[in-house]
């Protein structure tokens, strides 16, 4: 349904919103990131892959904040080390959690009221992307399903301006329908606002990412655009440890 | 906040558990020369434990640092107290500083050691050697007892738990149930059921050569856990539980250990105490007691036997001998209020600790071992 | 029958005290993982302040309204402590819980022997208001009218501290940072502001727990707050760690439990079964609390 952005592939033009310079993570006498750098480009869906426990998820932690790191991480051209992660996402940057972290105990609407205290559900990208919450907005968010609680998650980030996403997992956990509206999401989402997204679903992953980077032992082993690693089965297989083709698409 | 953390901890690769492994084990077993290299580790301790051995022989003034001389009654009492203590804290030092656990119920197995033994001996009329044991195995029960129950929560919430054990502790010997604890008075020591080279003011040197024999006990057993597989994985579980748990280490058995080594320890300081001071007092009894365990094992240093021994002898001598502080004659030109406030050496201690735990979180020893660039005694 | 209302009312009398100096340290933790030792330093310059308080205020006042003023006193002295501490010695520290508590430590031995440096340890006697030594009979019972002071000064705290929990912008951002602080920091919501808050109305909670104690105990002394903050513990823990209703529940129940006991069984029981509760609690549902990691 949404067309891949032609023009994005390793296109150097435009500065990235986000560039990562040899950052590294220790943590607990472990060295989880070990010289991790790439650009994220200021349009489409930059995805980030690889096996699991290779560091995805705390990259995007240490762009936030969330995981003490040195190197350099530099937002719009501007190195970010040192800010607190609230200044950091009020800075522009989105975090959507792996396993969604909504607060159970909160309604749905004080969920959303927690990042937009005025509009909350009323929000027009609300009712535009996520209108099933508009109707479960008194419902305590630790009783819906894990779809939804996704959308909830989603939509936290979306009541603010950003100029970039990270998002981790969101398709996880969730039944083969639900990965469709999620990706039908975040593919209209990424028509405005750049996303770099860490995600095991491989076709989703294909239909929606315009580039990949994908890391193995801390450290970026591939970065390209996601057609390139489609058609090669075997830097799939190589990177990956899984074929694409096998994998099957949405 | 477990979960956001918890892909750290996921065992990534076999590489990096390993590091963490090997970064938490003391490094005893490195090679050739490792014999020889074991006796020179052990010549600082034998050296200090000599000297300390020695002092009631020492006829000398140490005018403002000991009340007369040192090997008189006065300094020998108090030099005894200090290893009492020290030894108790090297005790504590097993479950925080070895273990990770947050405890603040320890008193009650000092506590425990301390009028079991005077109950034993006066109330049941045992021989001293049975009444030790006495005291040590119902003090080891119920370290199992009140391990097991209060290690059901983690963290934060065990400390509050053994909080409120060694509290209840506290009541029962402040109502002196059938008048068997003394209730505010404390229980005195049977002077009969002991031998007399234990009693009397003449005697004070061996009841000092009977505090420092506590203390080379406890500094034998810890350092044979620590170097046990147990104490491998007491470490372990201090530097990440979950990570332990996922090693495959049974955690709550490993903690209920250290609660029951430490606690045992401490009984046999309770027990040791009772005897070098003459009876059991109440104050054994009190968070506050609990409080500075925590306090003098932070100060010397958590996780290391000089650190805690020399932290709890500190403390003690401090405790005792900072009230001199308030009479010095550059304070007396200080407002009424601020010489009234120094004259609380609890309060100079606590200010002290806060420091500590600020700019030297490695302790007093830590600090003095980052010094003279060597790493401690770990 | 007069016994048992009496012993009611005075355990509700009770456990609203305990409710009063354990709500401040359930926010606290819920929200910042910080076990608070110096809490009972709260409680102790609370009761200071409002004991000097009333001291220096004309003698030719009635007692009553010395004590509003000693209450408001403390209520403020309170508060600036514990912003104080908050700023100046917590946030340093933030994410070291361990340190945390170790430093509040340091203030709770510090504080107590500051008090008794300057005021001496012995007890010293507080005025109360003639109607609050007083009684009032209710069916057959002589009721102490202290209780009912506590009680109401309990369920208006209460109250107070629900609406602001879930009718005002502080409050979505306490609970939600109660389940999961690290998250809400993460949707740019600054809650080093908000930790700064809470503890300073922990601390204003502690002082006014710190007055009203002292008027249950006819006087003041440095070990006061030591000693109605381990109650407040066993209470935070009973109701859940960082939930207040759970906290209201647990007080209630302690100062029953603590008086019934104490009646029924032996004087000194009641102390030793709330521990004995503690224990039962710890046995049965563990999982309901939150075993917080460090």
């Amino acid at each position: 349904m949404t067309e891949r952005n032609p023009s994005a592939p390793e296109s150097s033009e435009a500065a990235p919103v986000l560039a990562l310079e040899d950052v590294h993570v220790r943590y607990g006498g472990s060295h989880i990131l070990q010289g991790v750098s790439f650009d994220v480009p200021a349009t489409g869906v930059t995805a980030l892959l690889g096996r699991n426990g290779v560091g995805k998820t705390t990259t995007l932690r240490s762009i936030i904040g969330l995981a003490p790191r040195t190197g350099r991480i530099l937002l719009e051209g501007t190195e970010i080390q040192g800010r607190t992660t609230a200044r950091i996402v009020r800075g522009g940057i989105g975090y959507v959690p792996e396993d969604r972290e909504v607060f159970g105990g909160l309604t749905v609407e004080e969920n959303l009221r927690l990042v937009d205290p005025d509009r909350g559900v009323d929000a027009p990208v609300v009712a535009r992307l996520f209108p099933d919450l508009v109707s479960r907005r008194g419902q305590r968010a630790g009783t819906l399903s894990g779809g939804q609680q996704q959308m909830v998650s989603l939509a936290r980030v979306l009541l603010r301006e950003n100029v970039l996403l990270l998002i981790d997992e969101p398709t996880k956990g969730l039944a083969p329908k639900l990965v469709t509206e999620v990706a039908d999401v975040l593919a209209e989402v990424a028509r405005t606002t750049p996303i770099l997204l860490v995600e095991q679903n491989l076709p989703l992953v294909r239909r929606i990412a315009d580039r990949v980077v994908v890391l193995d032992a801390g450290a970026v082993v591939h970065r390209g655009a996601t057609a390139d690693l489609v058609a090669d089965a075997d830097l799939t297989r190589e990177l990956l440890g899984v074929s694409m083709r096998r994998a099957g698409v949405a | 906040m477990t979960s956001r953390t918890d892909h750290l901890t996921h065992p990534h690769t076999p590489s990096t558990t390993q590091e963490v492994v090997a970064g938490t084990v003391t490094p005893v077993a490195s090679g050739e020369g490792h014999g020889a290299r074991r006796i020179v580790r052990a010549l600082p301790a034998v050296v200090v434990l000599a000297v300390l051995a020695y002092l009631p022989y020492l006829p000398v003034e140490l005018p403002g640092v000991l009340p007369g001389r040192v090997n008189g009654p006065g300094s020998m009492q108090l030099l005894a107290t200090c290893l009492v203590i020290g030894g108790i804290a090297l005790s504590y030092d097993v479950l925080f500083g070895r273990t990770g656990l947050l405890s603040f119920g320890h008193a009650l197995f000092v506590a425990a050691g301390s009028y079991l033994l005077t109950i034993s001996l006066s109330t049941w009329a045992l021989p001293l050697p049975l009444a030790v044991l006495v005291a040590l195995a119902l003090s080891t029960g119920l370290a199992l007892v009140v391990g097991a129950i209060a290690l059901r929560v983690g963290g934060i919430a065990f400390a509050m738990v053994t909080l409120a054990f060694a509290q209840a502790a506290s009541i029962i010997v402040m109502r002196n149930p059938g008048g068997v604890t003394g209730g505010e008075e404390g229980r005195p020591l049977d002077r009969d059921a002991v031998p007399d080279l234990l009693v009397g003011v003449a005697n004070a040197p061996y009841r000092y050569w009977l505090a420092l024999s506590f203390v080379v006990v406890a500094w034998v057993v810890v350092t044979a856990l620590v170097r046990s597989r147990a104490g491998r994985a007491m470490a372990a579980v201090r530097e990440n539980e979950q990570r332990a748990a996922v090693l495959g280490f049974g955690t709550y058995r490993v903690k209920l250990l250290a609660i029951v080594v430490g606690s045992s320890l401490g009984a046999l300081g309770g027990v040791v105490h009772a005897l070098v001071l003459g009876g059991s007092n109440p104050h054994l009894t009190t968070s506050e007691f609990t409080l500075s365990l925590l306090v003098m094992v932070v100060l010397g240093g958590a996780g290391s036997r000089w650190g805690a021994l020399v932290g709890g002898v500190l403390y003690t001598y401090a405790d005792a001998r900072l009230v001199e502080v308030s009479n010095a004659a550059f304070l007396q030109d200080l407002p009424v209020v601020v010489r009234q406030v120094l004259s609380q050496p609890l309060f100079i201690l606590g200010v002290f600790f806060v420091v500590v735990v600020y700019f030297a979180p490695s302790g007093l020893t830590g600090l003095g071992g980052r010094l003279i660039r060597r790493s401690g005694s770990r | 029958m007069s016994d048992l209302v009496l012993l009611l009312v005075t355990g509700l009398g009770l456990g609203a005290l305990y409710f009063i100096a354990a709500s401040g340290l359930s926010l606290i933790y819920g929200l910042m993982g910080v076990l608070n030792f110096a809490h009972g330093v709260f409680m102790t310059a609370g009761a200071y302040a409002a004991w000097l308080t009333m001291g220096a205020l004309p003698v030719g006042w009635p007692v009553a309204g010395r004590l509003v003023v000693g209450v408001l006193v403390a209520v403020t002295v309170g508060a600036v402590v514990g912003l104080v501490v908050e700023v100046v010695l917590i946030r340093p520290l933030y994410r070291h819980h361990i340190q945390q508590v170790l430093v509040t430590v340091g203030l709770a031995l510090a504080g107590v022997a500051a008090a008794q440096g300057i005021w001496g340890a012995d007890p010293r006697p507080v005025e109360s208001p003639a109607w609050m030594s007083g009684t009032t009979d209710v069916l057959g019972a002589r009721l102490p009218n202290d209780r009912f002071v506590y009680l109401l000064v309990a369920a208006a705290l209460f109250a107070g501290l629900l609406a602001l929990l879930h009718l005002t912008r502080l409050g979505l951002v306490i609970r939600a940072g109660v389940e999961n602080r690290t998250m809400v920091e993460a949707l740019g919501i600054n809650v080093h502001r908000t930790f700064t808050t809470v503890f300073a109305l922990g601390g204003a909670a502690a002082g006014l727990a710190g007055v009203l104690y002292s008027q249950y105990a006819g006087a003041v002394s440095p070990a006061q707050g030591g000693s109605l903050l381990i109650f407040a513990f066993i209470v935070v823990v009973i109701g859940g760690m960082g939930s207040l209703t759970g906290t209201a529940v647990a007080a209630v129940v302690v100062g029953l439990v603590q008086q019934l006991a104490n009646y029924y069984a032996a004087s000194g029981v009641g102390d030793l079964s709330v521990v004995l509760l503690l224990a039962l609690v710890l046995l049965l549902r563990p999982t309901s609390l939150k075993g917080a990691t460090a």
